[in-house]
């Protein structure tokens, strides 16, 4: 079974670049823009991991991140932050974060933290 | 004289004096009234008192009466001579108290009861109503003169659709005069200045036919006086008791009559100017009453017997042959008559907008929306106010058959307004005056007149029946118009003038010693009575839960936005406040309740403001301060205010500044970490993409897609490090300025269609007035420019409404230019609306566009180097924000 990425990443840019590096990788990649939503749609389509800006309009990534971690049923999912912000590290460490990268990133260093994460 | 000359003689002048009021107007627009406030103008504005009545009646009352014609100018002397006792009291209330007709001082007194000022409105205008037609009838005549005598034989219109014409021409004319702008305030220097000049036209002409009377046709001084020892004029002698009774009457007249008060009071700019009426203006009566018994004697003499004397001022020069100086006696004439008419109806008009259709039109429409709805209510309902006014005027002519002699109906008129008289005393001079005192004595004195004077007037069978007269009311014997309680040896207007003013009298202080004034009276009454012991009068408003922004909008509603906005400002820099928004304080509620008393006269503005503060209006501490009136108590109190007073301002002005203070550090932090962000997101785009490209085998298209992605995003980095390094420049105040002359309308075009490129999707509809963008800057035009393309692409960008519109007004005042920008979206809200100037604050991610949030950072600088300024403006029903400009910015001062 194809790995499932789901990306969370208000910067239409930056998504494009994510969604051709992961894909490359024969990974299935679903985005959305916005801070919303995004509960809902990590219950209903079960990524295996998520990619989260922290900066998002609607609802910030922290406050995502923390919402998924109190729910029993997404407590496991493996998310991984990204950030424009250097001090952001230790807040999206405690709010449960996997791993962190701040931008700009190198896509070999998106590939390689994603594989370690999964473990694949 | 054909007929045609003397219609185009009249509209010639009428655009004449149009002209003057305009340009009056204009001047004081920009604050340039200089002369224009002069004693000599308050003066001549006063002799609206002299009338047609006075123009052609007099001559006719001296003809029919001899010299008891002179009792209409000695009452008003003795009032003018005896001003320090009543009028400077008058004019001192009217100033503080920013009073808008008589019927609002008697409102305002007894407790800001609206029903005294329907009951005084009422009576206004019952009363003026015979004194209008009196106009019409004048003008009616004169014209009839002029026509009778036409060499041409042309037949002119006949009387009756003569005076509609004059009324319909005198109704659209003041109309046009005043209330012609929406500026609801009640001081009207066009107008003053019109009638300062009718005045002038209309001694001339009066002193011109004098002149040729006496050295004309006759022989000179002694012959005219030789002449009128010859004449028998009907009662030399006088009478005292009718005497006195006019003499009190025309006195009485003089202080109470609407326009008379309008012109006195309301329009009163300087209380000095008093003192300079104070002789000035009998002078000016003396030299219109110089000639009157000298062209009367001679008129006798040389017309037909059976010709009007009311119109030997006309006859006689015609009769003559001089054609021009009956032109000009004409214009007199016509000059009194239009004066009186436009500001009696103004006067009225306010009286009946402001106790009558506001107070209705609130109970309706308590709570209207944002904008200046009421302001245009207001200047309706002015409007229809004067067009039935002089309908009503016209109805009376007509009903009466325009046929009584003209002084009689004057007469009446001025007994009518005058039974406002002992309310106006009695609240003056009585702190135990009450409401229901002067209610009690307004009705039965209005009642009485009706009864005894203004009914019979038309005529016995018409508005009384022939029996009434005869037998009286009911039946009643005691209750004849003419003979009240049997008295039958006066005279009807003696009669009249003795009965209603007693009882109304009687009425008056009964009434207020048989009640209790209550505690909103009991302020007014000691800020009236004493109002020359200093003190801004009773503070009658506590720290209420008033919202500042739901105030400013009621203000707006009937200020005006400029206005209100205006002194919401400056309210808030006295308490050290930034913005428009000040604390509803005690002083600040009172100075609001003045300001809008002035438009909408005192019982509305308290009612309005009541609603707002949400609170019974008066308090036990309030009742305390009045009743203790010991000069010690009242001066620490004072002291001590002011001290606490001081103390708010300086702990309001630490607060803010200690907010801002808190505020920027943080900022300070925030600010580099926003840099980071702002500077890292497009990089990580660019680098992501240019890995991607030098890994090649990829297809050609998405090579060329890729590569315009880095492109953009390299461009977003150069905008936003451009943006930075402008910011920094313009903080530090190194900025090259690029002084010029430059058009506004231009920099608002180039700007409308620079920020057509942010959402070019979407149509916006823009208002302009573009005769008003007509202005010559001397600014940097394309620091200017850059500053309207950001508010206008903010809108684009915000404006959160389906069918987005944007206004742009420009408004010129004192040297400095205001443009203001106003989207119809929600607005800012107010928690944000003191952050949106500062860097980075862009209030949502949701539409970043691109921006970084330095847009409106950047303006706020540009228009600091500008010598202007940019400002939120709360209450607009939008996104609204003011750019203020000075007309010509000097190289010293960038």
């Amino acid at each position: 079974m194809t790995l499932h990425v789901l990306l969370i990443e208000d910067e239409p840019n930056i998504a494009e670049a994510m969604r051709f590096i992961l894909s490359r990788e024969g990974w299935r990649v679903s985005h959305l823009a916005q801070g919303t939503e995004v509960l809902e749609r990590v219950r209903a389509d079960r990524p295996d991991l998520l990619i989260l800006d922290l900066m998002l309009p609607g609802m910030s990534g922290l406050e995502i991140l923390a919402a998924l971690r109190a729910d029993p049923e997404t407590r496991a999912l493996p998310v991984m932050m990204l950030t424009a912000r250097g001090r952001d590290r230790e807040l999206a460490e405690q709010a449960g974060a996997d791993r962190f990268i701040s931008k700009p990133f190198s896509n070999a260093e998106i590939v390689a933290e994603v594989r370690a994460l999964v473990g694949r | 004289m054909p007929f045609n000359l003397l219609v185009a003689a009249c509209l010639l002048y009428v655009i004449f004096l149009f002209t003057v009021a305009f340009l009056v107007e204009r001047r004081a627009l920009i604050g340039r009234l200089g002369w224009l406030r002069s004693p000599l103008v308050y003066t001549l504005s006063l002799s609206i008192y002299c009338t047609a009545w006075t123009f052609y009646g007099a001559v006719g009352y001296a003809a029919r009466s001899g010299l008891e014609f002179l009792t209409i100018y000695f009452g008003p002397t003795l009032v003018f001579v005896g001003w320090w006792w009543l009028l400077r009291k008058l004019v001192r209330i009217g100033r503080q108290y920013r009073v808008t007709s008589i019927a609002d001082l008697i409102s305002s007194r007894f407790g800001k009861s609206n029903t005294l000022g329907v009951i005084v409105t009422l009576i206004a205008v019952v009363a003026a109503t015979p004194y209008i037609a009196l106009q019409l009838q004048s003008v009616v005549l004169s014209f009839g003169v002029f026509a009778s005598a036409a060499p041409d034989g042309q037949a002119p219109l006949d009387a009756g659709s003569t005076a509609i014409w004059v009324a319909v021409g005198l109704a659209l004319f003041t109309i046009l005069f005043g209330t012609r702008n929406l500026d609801a305030k009640e001081q009207h220097h066009g107008i003053v200045t019109a009638i300062a000049v009718e005045a002038v036209v209309k001694l001339v002409a009066l002193l011109a036919v004098g002149a040729f009377v006496v050295w004309g046709i006759a022989g000179g001084v002694s012959d005219i006086i030789a002449r009128i020892d010859a004449a028998h004029l009907n009662a030399w002698q006088v009478q005292p008791g009718r005497w006195t009774g006019l003499i009190f009457l025309s006195a009485v007249a003089v202080i109470t009559l609407p326009r008379m008060f309008q012109v006195m009071v309301v329009e009163n700019d300087d209380e000095g100017h008093l003192a300079r009426a104070s002789w000035a203006f009998p002078l000016y009566l003396m030299l219109m009453s110089l000639f009157i018994v000298p062209i009367a004697v001679v008129g006798l003499e040389r017309m037909p017997a059976g010709s009007n004397p009311d119109m030997f001022v006309l006859t006689l020069p015609l009769a003559e042959g001089q054609g021009s100086l009956a032109m000009l006696a004409f214009l007199g004439g016509f000059s009194s008559a239009t004066s009186m008419v436009i500001v009696e109806s103004i006067a009225l008009a306010t009286m009946i907008s402001n106790h009558i259709v506001i107070p209705l039109w609130l109970r309706w429409h308590p709570t209207a929306g944002a904008g200046d709805d009421l302001r245009v209510v207001v200047l309706r309902a002015r409007r229809i106010a004067i067009a039935a006014v002089l309908a009503l005027g016209y109805g009376y002519y007509h009903v009466s058959g325009g046929s009584a002699a003209l002084a009689a109906i004057g007469l009446i008129a001025f007994l009518g307004v005058a039974q406002v008289l002992p309310a106006l005393i009695g609240g003056l001079f009585w702190r135990g005056a009450t409401r229901v005192g002067a209610m009690c004595g307004l009705v039965t004195g209005f009642a009485v007149w009706a009864f005894a004077s203004f009914l019979p007037s038309f005529g016995p069978g018409a508005a009384l029946s022939e029996a009434v007269f005869q037998q009286g009311l009911f039946g009643l014997s005691w209750l004849r118009p003419h003979a009240l309680f049997g008295t039958e040896a006066m005279d009807p207007l003696t009669h009249a003038l003795f009965w209603s003013m007693t009882l109304n009298t009687a009425a008056f202080c009964l009434g207020s010693l048989l009640t209790f004034p209550g505690p909103v009276e009991r302020l007014q009454g000691a800020a009236f009575v004493n109002v020359f012991d200093g003190g801004a009068g009773p503070q009658r408003w506590a720290r209420g839960q008033a919202e500042p922004e739901a105030l400013l909008t009621m203000a707006q509603r009937i200020l005006g936005e400029e206005a209100a906005l205006t002194l919401f400002q400056s309210a808030a820099r006295d308490q050290g406040k930034e913005g428009f928004l000040p604390d509803p304080t005690p002083a600040f509620l009172d100075t609001l309740e003045a300001r809008l008393s002035g438009s909408v006269g005192a019982a509305t503005a308290h009612a309005m403001i009541s609603q707002l503060v949400g609170r019974a209006m008066v308090t036990v501490e309030d009742l305390m301060a009045v009743a203790s009136e010991s000069a010690q108590i009242m001066e620490y109190s004072a002291q001590l205010e002011a001290r606490e007073a001081e103390l708010t301002r300086t702990a309001g002005a630490l607060r803010e500044a200690n907010e801002k203070l808190t505020q920027l550090s943080i900022q300070k932090d925030a600010f580099l970490s926003q840099i980071s962000h702002e500077l890292r997101t497009p990089m990580t785009s660019i680098r992501a993409f240019s890995e991607i490209l030098t890994e090649g085998d990829l297809p050609p298209d998405m090579v060329a897609k890729y590569g315009k992605i880095i492109h953009d995003e390299a461009k977003r980095l150069t905008r936003l490090l451009d943006d930075l390094l402008d910011l920094s420049v313009l903080e530090n105040g190194t900025v090259q300025l690029n002084l010029e002359m430059a058009n506004l309308q231009q920099m608002i075009d180039t700007a409308l269609t620079a920020a057509r490129q942010t959402r070019p999707e979407r149509s916006f509809v823009i208002h302009r007035d573009l005769p008003s963008e007509q202005i010559y800057l001397k600014t940097d035009a394309d620091r200017l420019t850059q500053v309207f393309i950001n508010l206008i692409s903010n809108a684009r960008k915000y404006c959160d409404a389906e069918n987005p519109e944007l206004r742009i007004a420009v408004r010129q005042r004192a040297g400095r230019v205001m443009i203001d920008f106003i989207d119809n979206g929600s607005g800012i809200p107010k928690e944000s609306q003191a952050l949106i100037f500062e860097k980075f604050a862009r209030l949502t991610d949701a539409n970043r566009a691109g921006g970084a949030g330095l847009g409106l950072a950047i303006c706020r600088e540009v228009m600091t180097n500008l010598g202007g300024s940019i400002a939120y403006l709360p209450g607009q029903g939008g996104a609204a924000f003011r750019v203020t400009v000075p007309l010509r910015l000097e190289k010293a001062a960038a």
